[in-house]
Formats: structure tokens, C-alpha cells, sequence
């Protein structure tokens, strides 16, 4: 994740906790019967993104929640904001890494695995494997060890989309991708362009790719490509191309055509197809988007914004699948206390600590779709739960220098496509050149 | 003799004590404890770190040294093309940035002498100094944007050319049928019409709000022997409707400019369409003609020019930073001139030179010791020029406006987390300063 993409997550899980604050005020003080285990003793240093404004005291109520159970462990939560990956990076190659952390990208948690710095949570996989589905543990499992656990998720199959745009133009959410095509020629004809592309942003670029790719041939073969088992220069990898060039390359249907996409980063986009009058009618990106709208657009949910699923392209077992993004908590000591914590983050207890405060999802299948405090964050959430087939974002899954860098590997190469669609076997040989160099190493 | 002034050597010889050895050391003593907190400093902030530097760049990309991996990451800073284009950058930034900030410099210290608010006007200059360069950037970039609602410039850009060709009333309309077809910016009805015949214009892409507050619901006329009747309308209703065909709900567009063309392209007749859309050209003489609505309906308004996009970032960005750095010029050069003899531009002037030659052949070499400070300061701080790149260049044009400094980061500190890359490059960069270094202090031993 850039700094962006991290604050842009960050202020979208504030926004929505603002909104619901008097809701779970309304609720807390639930009873703590469960047993207190008091000969646990020991302090946590734990680093994180979230800040006082942004998280952080929605994860203080999760530690507050542990320390009923464990109320002589003290976990020492640091807020260390966007910077994190840096810090922890230096951290760990000065040899003194905190003792938790929380990690946004999945290829970076195996860059440490890999290097002997992260302690295996194996003591855990019993707790995690009666509260996730076991995609879960395999999202944390590195070279055949469990290393991670994902305790917050965010879902990126989702389509934000203006309710009077939609409705001026006499269309209703599509279910399938020849639907959406249909009813954005249908939106174009109305007078508002269908497509708001934040295209500064290359990861809402290559999010359009990973649910295009996963959508067209299932998680099974999508794992295949995050782990470049199958080069970039695969048909199935052109196919998704061109499909995205469907979309990509409709530049009089896109917000400001395609040097205004290009400039346009995840927030403009956002804020220009909820503004009024809008200047586009919806935008490809994760649950994470209704918090912007909520903060910077006087857009009312329901009303003025809602949610579709990524529209199916080819029906099957997958159609449903859900990509994610999210936070993999790692450990870089082992000791009772941290075992402790560790499992108890992967009850429905300490996800339920969050996820009444909104802006947050989770794959515990025992959390309640009840627990979310409004219906688009519960349509957006709840799937994360129950979804049979879970992938996690690609670009977070490869070596941060070919998934994760801004301007540069697989993000650039996107913008680049995203300059010229019609081009789809140079840019298969450019990804293929940069994902081959970064696998190299 | 040794020219450098820090050596604690001259004091202690200028006062020889007669019992040499002692004293002497005591001397030695006093020199080495006052100098103790400053050498700790430099040692561990600059020394160590700088060793730690080089040596880590022959290293692999992670841990504490990570592996032995010799001069891989130098070739790596040739062979990559973002780091070449950051390298490129460099160059073109050295090139244009110091020449540009000492003319403009000496172009306003030597004009803010003969103008009455000389005060006001160098405090003006001089303000950019005093922003951050990472807030300059943001300011910019928001100046530079595409979209003349957003940016001040392409909104400039817009009121002047709104006054020379102004957008039209239509501007984002298109065809609603492949029969109206685009001719020139025109769009002309593909079937020829005759006296007696209805043209049907529908258009789509045309915004709720777009429509005029007047229009009513669209109607197609009747047909009128000798004339050329039709409608001009807003071909969409929620749902998409029938293209072509006026249906209930579709408003007529009024006011648009409806031309009559015959057989050669040329305008026989033109009117404007009423809150109905429709339209009616009476007495058309016999023949074969074309229904059309001129293409300065459709103008589009300006656009605005891509300040932030691939062509012209690197110039966007120079632009910038000269903005910011012209006044530091401007005060230093400024400084020169003040103390710069009178008595010789006097005797100049006495001799008949004019003020061009004056300038020319007393004031600049005169000066010339200051311009060489600001211009060798200039490479200094454009060879490791970052934050405004970082804040002002869209993302999307990172690997275009790259530059060495803001590569040394990405490589090191974002995604990759290859130290090793990342410290080579800041060998490099280092490397480069070092000559420029070298100048100055020579110049500096020069007039010390």
C-alpha cells in the first residue's frame, strides 16, 4: 500500500466510524462473563497504521476487550501512521522489531518469512481454523507455516454507483459485465459519463485487472498469476486485458477522458462522481469508498450512493469470489502473552470489538452480519464472511517492487496501459519483464 | 603554507610557551576537548552514516548488510529505464535551472534598484522562499490542473480563449443514430430532405441541467408542402427509449442554430428551433438537401493543456521551482550590487556608455563572483532536488519527472526496500555533488 492508498483506507474507516459513533455508544457496556485468565502477565509492543484519528481507538477497544480476558497483559500499542512499512523495514534490519505488527501486503510479510525474522503462529491455527474458512489460513501461510493472521479485510469486488445518475438514466445495478457495458452506453446517452478512473492511483488500476482476472477465470488460476507461476505474457492474462480495455478504453465515457483519469487520484475520483451535479456515475473500488463519500460529498447513503457486486463475467463456481485487501498481523517474538493475544484476535469477540464501529470487515464466519451498523456497510462486509472463495489483492501479494511501487512495476505499467488500452501485448511483455525481475531477487 | 583557517595549528604556534613540551600538550588538549562535540556530531551524523552508505551499496537489497553482491546495484542504476530517466531529469535540471534562477535573479535585483517599491516588490519575489517547497508543490500542482474548474492556469486559459472562440451550447451532445453524422464539427443529417420532408436531429449525451429551463416535450411536425419542417430534441429518456424516433418524455431542444444545406454543402437557410425543438424552413425552392446544426454548437469549451501530463511535467516542474528559487537569487545578487563601487558605473556613464553597456561590461563581471555563488548553490540544490517533484508530479507521471533523489527513495523506502539499490544511488548522487563541492571550496580558500 502507498501512503495514499493507507489514508485513503484510513480516512474512509474514520469517516464511517464518525457516522456510527452514536450507535455504538448506544451499545457498549456488554457484559464480560467469560473467565479471567490472570497468570498471563507481560507487555505487547505492537506497531500500527492507525492513528488517534484514524483506527486507533477503534483498535484500543479490541485491546480493552483482550485485557477483560487477560487484564495483566499490557499491549503497548504504537501509532505509527503511514510511514509504517518503512519504519518497520529499518526496524527489523536494525534487529530490534517491535513484537506485533500489523502488515498491508501479504508479499511483504513473505519477504520477512523468508528472511527467518517472523515467528510462526501455529499455535493459533486451531483457533483460526474454527472461526475462518480455511482461505484464510492460507492467506497467512508461508513456505508451509502459518505466519499471519488477517484480522481486518477489506472488500475490493465492490462497484460504488450514484443513485440519481442510475436512475436518471433508467438502469439498475448490473449483475452481469455484458450488463455493465450495456448500461454505461445507456448512462453515456443520459449526459454524465458511466466510469470515474482514479488513474493517478495505479492500485485502483490494477484492482479493476485483479477482479477482471478473477471474475474471468476463478481464484484457483488468480493464485496461479500473484505467485507468477503463469507469466504475464498468458492469454487468460489478454483476455482480462481486453476486457479491461472495454472499459479503459471508453474514454469519452470516462470522467475527464483519459488525461483527466490519469490525473485524477482515488479521492477526485470518488468525490466527482458523488458530487452534483456528478461528473461521472460510479467508481471501481473497495468497501473503503463509502467513507470518503460520507466525508467529502454531501452524498446520502441509499439515496445519493449504494453498492453492487463486481458484475459476473463468467458464471461459475467463482462468480462470487471475493478479493480483498487487508491488515495481516504478524509476530516477531513468541511468549504467552502474545500467543494469547494472537489468538484471541482471531475470535469473533475481538472482530465484534471493531466491527460495530464500522469501517471494518472481517473473514470471522462467527461475527453476525448483524453486528455491522448500517445496510451498505453490512452489504459490503458481510460477504467477506460468508464468501466461499477468497483472493487477496495480487499487486499486495507480489514483491512490493513489481506490486507495490509507485510509478514503477506493475502500477506504472497499468497507467501505461491505461494511456493506450489498444496496446495489450506490450504491456503483457512489459509486466512480464518487471514481474520476472522482481521475482528474481 | 597550509591555507585551511580550522586547524587549531596557528593559535597554538603564535604563542610558543618556553617550557615547550607540557604546555604544548596542554594546548593539544584544550584543542581536542573543544573540538570533541563537534567531531562526535559530524562522526556519527555525517561520517558514519556516509561510510555505512558506501559499504551498503555493494551489498544485496535487505537485512542489516544483506549479501555481497559487488557493483550489481550500480548496474542496476544504469540498466533500469526509471533510473536512466532520472538521470536524464538530473541533467536536463542542471542544464536549465541555475542559468535560468541567476538571469531571472540579476534581471530583478538589477531592475528593483530603479523601481520606487523596491521593498514591495523583493518581499514579493522573496515570499517563495519562505514556503516549503512540499507545500509549493501541492500549491502547483493545484494551479497546473487539467480540468479550468480546478486549475488556475487552464482557468486563464479558458476566460481567453472563451473570448476567442467560445464553447457551445451543446458541447458534450452526440448523435442519437449513425444517420447524423459528423461533418467538420457539424453534424449533418446522413438522408437528403426535400420541401415537404421532416428532419428528425435526436441527440444524446446532453445532462439533465443542460437542457434550456423553456424546452417542453419534443413533437415531430406535420409535414408542409415547400418547406423543410423538423425537430431538434434531447433523444433519451431513463431507460435509453427508441433512438431516432420522438417518444413521450423527451424534451425538444430550443434555441439551437438548425441550417439548411443544399445538394453542394452550402447554407441555403437557417433558423433556431422553438421550446419543442422543432424547426421550419419555409419556401424551400425544389431540390435535394441536408438538415444540420452548425458546428459552433458543438465547440467544445477549452479543455485546458496537461500541465501534469507526460509532456509537459519536467517543464511544469522547472517552472515551479523556479518560481521559488528567483528570489534567493534575486536578494543575494542584490546584496553584491549594494556593495558594488559607484564611483565605476559613475565613470562608466561619464565615459558615454549606455545603461545596456554599463550593464553588460561593468555591472555583470563586477558581480560575477556572486553570480558564480548562486549558480554553483543552484547545482547543488537541483542535483538533490526531491519534494517537489515528490508533492507536485501526479503519480501517474512519476517514471516521467522522475529524479535521482526521489528514485534513491522509491528504491529504498517504498515498495522495493532495497537498501542496497538505494544506498548506491545515493553514492552516485553524492558522487556528482562532490566536483561541484570542490569548486566552492576552492573559491572560498580563493577569497578567504
Amino acid at each position: 500500500m502507498t501512503r495514499t492508498r493507507i489514508a485513503t483506507v484510513l480516512a474512509a474507516a474514520v469517516a464511517t466510524a464518525l457516522l456510527v459513533a452514536g450507535l455504538a455508544g448506544a451499545r457498549t457496556g456488554a457484559p464480560a462473563k467469560a473467565q479471567q485468565n490472570t497468570a498471563v502477565k507481560g507487555t505487547i509492543t505492537f506497531d500500527g497504521i492507525w492513528t488517534s484519528s484514524s483506527g486507533q481507538p477503534q483498535f484500543q477497544s479490541v485491546i480493552k476487550a483482550f485485557n477483560k480476558l487477560y487484564p495483566n497483559v499490557h499491549v503497548n500499542y504504537k501509532p505509527v501512521g503511514n510511514n509504517l512499512p518503512t519504519v518497520l523495514a529499518t526496524a527489523v534490519a536494525g534487529g530490534h522489531p517491535p513484537d506485533m505488527a500489523d502488515i498491508a501486503q501479504p508479499g511483504t510479510v513473505a519477504q520477512f518469512a523468508a528472511q527467518g525474522k517472523l515467528k510462526p503462529i501455529t499455535y493459533a491455527k486451531s483457533v483460526i481454523a474454527a472461526n475462518f474458512a480455511p482461505a484464510w489460513q492460507q492467506l497467512g501461510t508461508y513456505s508451509g507455516k502459518l505466519y499471519a493472521l488477517v484480522f481486518k479485510a477489506a472488500n475490493k469486488s465492490v462497484v460504488w454507483y450514484n443513485v440519481p445518475a442510475f436512475k436518471a438514466a433508467g438502469v439498475t445495478p448490473p449483475k452481469t459485465f455484458a450488463q455493465l457495458l450495456a448500461d454505461a452506453q445507456t448512462i453515456k446517452a443520459s449526459g454524465v459519463p458511466a466510469y470515474s478512473i482514479g488513474g493517478a492511483d495505479g492500485w485502483t488500476l490494477t484492482d479493476m485487472f485483479e477482479n477482471i482476472y478473477l471474475r474471468t477465470f476463478g481464484a484457483a488460476k488468480y493464485d496461479l498469476l500473484s505467485q507468477h507461476k503463469i507469466p504475464w505474457t498468458d492469454p487468460s492474462v489478454k483476455t482480462a486485458l481486453e476486457t479491461m480495455a472495454k472499459i479503459v478504453g471508453d474514454t469519452s465515457n470516462m470522467d475527464g477522458g483519459t488525461s483527466g483519469a490519469l490525473q485524477n487520484g482515488f479521492n477526485t475520483s470518488v468525490t466527482d462522481a458523488f458530487s452534483t451535479p456528478p461528473k461521472a456515475a460510479m467508481v471501481f473500488e473497495a468497501d473503503f469508498v463509502g467513507g470518503v463519500i460520507t466525508s467529502s460529498t454531501s452524498a446520502k447513503p441509499g439515496t445519493g450512493f449504494n453498492t453492487f457486486t463486481w458484475p459476473s463475467i463468467t458464471p461459475g463456481p467463482d462468480a462470487g469470489a471475493v478479493e480483498i485487501g487487508g491488515d495481516l498481523f504478524v509476530t516477531f517474538r513468541d511468549n504467552p502473552a502474545i500467543e494469547a493475544f494472537v489468538k484471541f484476535l482471531a475470535t469473533a469477540p475481538a472482530a465484534e470489538a471493531w466491527a460495530k464501529q464500522g469501517g471494518f470487515g472481517t473473514g470471522n464466519k462467527n461475527v453476525p452480519a448483524s453486528i455491522y451498523p448500517d445496510a451498505i456497510t453490512r452489504a459490503t462486509e458481510a460477504p467477506i464472511g460468508t464468501a466461499k472463495s477468497v483472493v487477496f489483492d495480487m499487486s499486495d501479494e507480489q514483491p512490493p517492487a513489481f506490486g507495490a511501487t509507485t510509478g514503477q512495476g506493475e502500477w506504472g505499467i497499468f497507467q501505461t496501459f491505461l494511456k493506450n488500452p489498444s496496446d495489450v501485448a506490450g504491456i503483457q511483455s512489459q509486466l512480464e519483464t518487471a514481474a520476472a525481475a522482481a521475482y528474481k531477487k | 603554507m597550509s591555507a585551511g583557517g580550522i586547524t587549531a595549528e596557528p593559535p597554538v604556534a603564535a604563542a610558543p610557551p618556553p617550557s615547550a613540551e607540557p604546555g604544548r600538550l596542554g594546548q593539544y588538549l584544550t584543542g581536542a576537548v573543544f573540538l570533541a562535540p563537534a567531531l562526535f556530531m559530524l562522526g556519527v551524523w555525517m561520517v558514519y552514516p556516509a561510510v555505512y552508505t558506501i559499504i551498503r551499496s555493494f551489498f544485496g537489497e535487505t537485512g542489516f548488510l544483506g549479501h555481497w553482491v559487488g557493483i550489481a546495484n550500480y548496474k542496476t542504476l544504469f540498466t533500469t529505464s526509471t533510473l536512466t530517466t532520472a538521470i536524464k531529469n538530473n541533467a536536463i535540471w542542471v542544464a536549465v535551472v541555475p542559468a535560468l534562477v541567476t538571469a531571472i535573479g540579476l534581471v530583478f535585483a538589477v531592475l528593483t534598484e530603479r523601481v520606487r517599491w523596491a521593498v514591495a516588490f523583493k518581499t514579493v519575489v522573496f515570499l517563495p522562499m519562505a514556503i516549503s517547497a512540499f507545500a509549493t508543490g501541492v500549491t502547483w500542482r493545484i494551479m497546473y490542473q487539467q480540468d479550468p474548474s480546478l486549475g488556475a492556469i487552464n482557468a486563464l486559459g479558458k476566460t481567453v480563449s472563451g473570448i476567442f472562440s467560445p464553447a457551445g451550447v451543446l458541447s458534450t451532445a452526440s448523435p442519437s443514430t449513425p444517420a447524423l453524422q459528423s461533418s467538420g464539427g457539424a453534424l449533418v443529417l446522413k438522408t437528403p430532405t426535400h420541401p415537404g420532408g421532416v428532419a428528425l436531429l435526436g441527440l444524446t449525451g446532453i445532462a439533465p441541467d443542460q437542457v434550456p429551463k423553456s424546452s417542453v416535450q419534443a413533437v415531430t411536425p406535420a409535414p408542409k408542402p415547400g418547406d423543410v419542417v423538423g425537430t431538434v430534441w434531447r433523444d433519451f429518456k431513463p431507460g435509453g427509449g427508441k433512438p431516432g424516433v420522438v417518444e413521450k418524455g423527451e424534451l425538444g431542444l430550443p434555441g439551437v442554430t438548425v441550417q439548411l444545406r443544399d445538394a453542394a454543402g452550402k447554407t441555403v437557410q437557417s433558423t433556431k428551433s422553438k421550446p419543442d425543438g422543432s424547426f421550419d424552413f419555409s419556401k424551400v425552392p425544389s431540390g435535394s438537401y441536408h438538415a444540420a446544426i452548425g458546428a459552433r454548437t458543438f465547440a467544445k469549451p477549452f479543455g485546458g493543456f496537461g500541465w501534469l501530463g507526460p509532456s509537459l511535467i519536467v517543464p511544469s516542474l522547472l517552472i515551479a521551482y523556479i518560481w521559488i528559487w528567483a528570489g534567493f537569487a534575486m536578494v543575494v545578487i542584490g546584496a553584491g550590487l549594494a556593495s558594488m563601487p559607484r564611483d565605476v558605473l559613475e565613470a562608466a556613464r561619464t565615459d558615454g556608455a549606455t545603461e545596456w553597456q554599463t550593464f553588460r561590461r561593468v555591472t555583470v563581471p563586477l558581480l560575477a563572483p556572486v553570480l558564480s555563488v548562486v549558480f554553483v548553490t543552484m547545482i547543488i540544490n537541483v542535483l538533490k532536488v526531491f519534494d517537489i517533484v515528490y508533492a507536485l508530479a501526479p503519480e501517474s507521471e512519476y517514471a516521467k519527472a522522475n529524479v535521482i533523489a526521489l528514485a534513491m527513495y522509491f528504491a529504498a523506502f517504498q515498495g522495493g526496500g532495497n537498501f542496497g539499490v538505494g544506498s548506491a544511488i545515493a553514492v552516485f548522487l553524492f558522487l556528482l555533488v562532490i566536483p561541484v563541492l570542490a569548486l566552492n571550496i576552492r573559491r572560498f580558500r580563493r577569497e578567504g
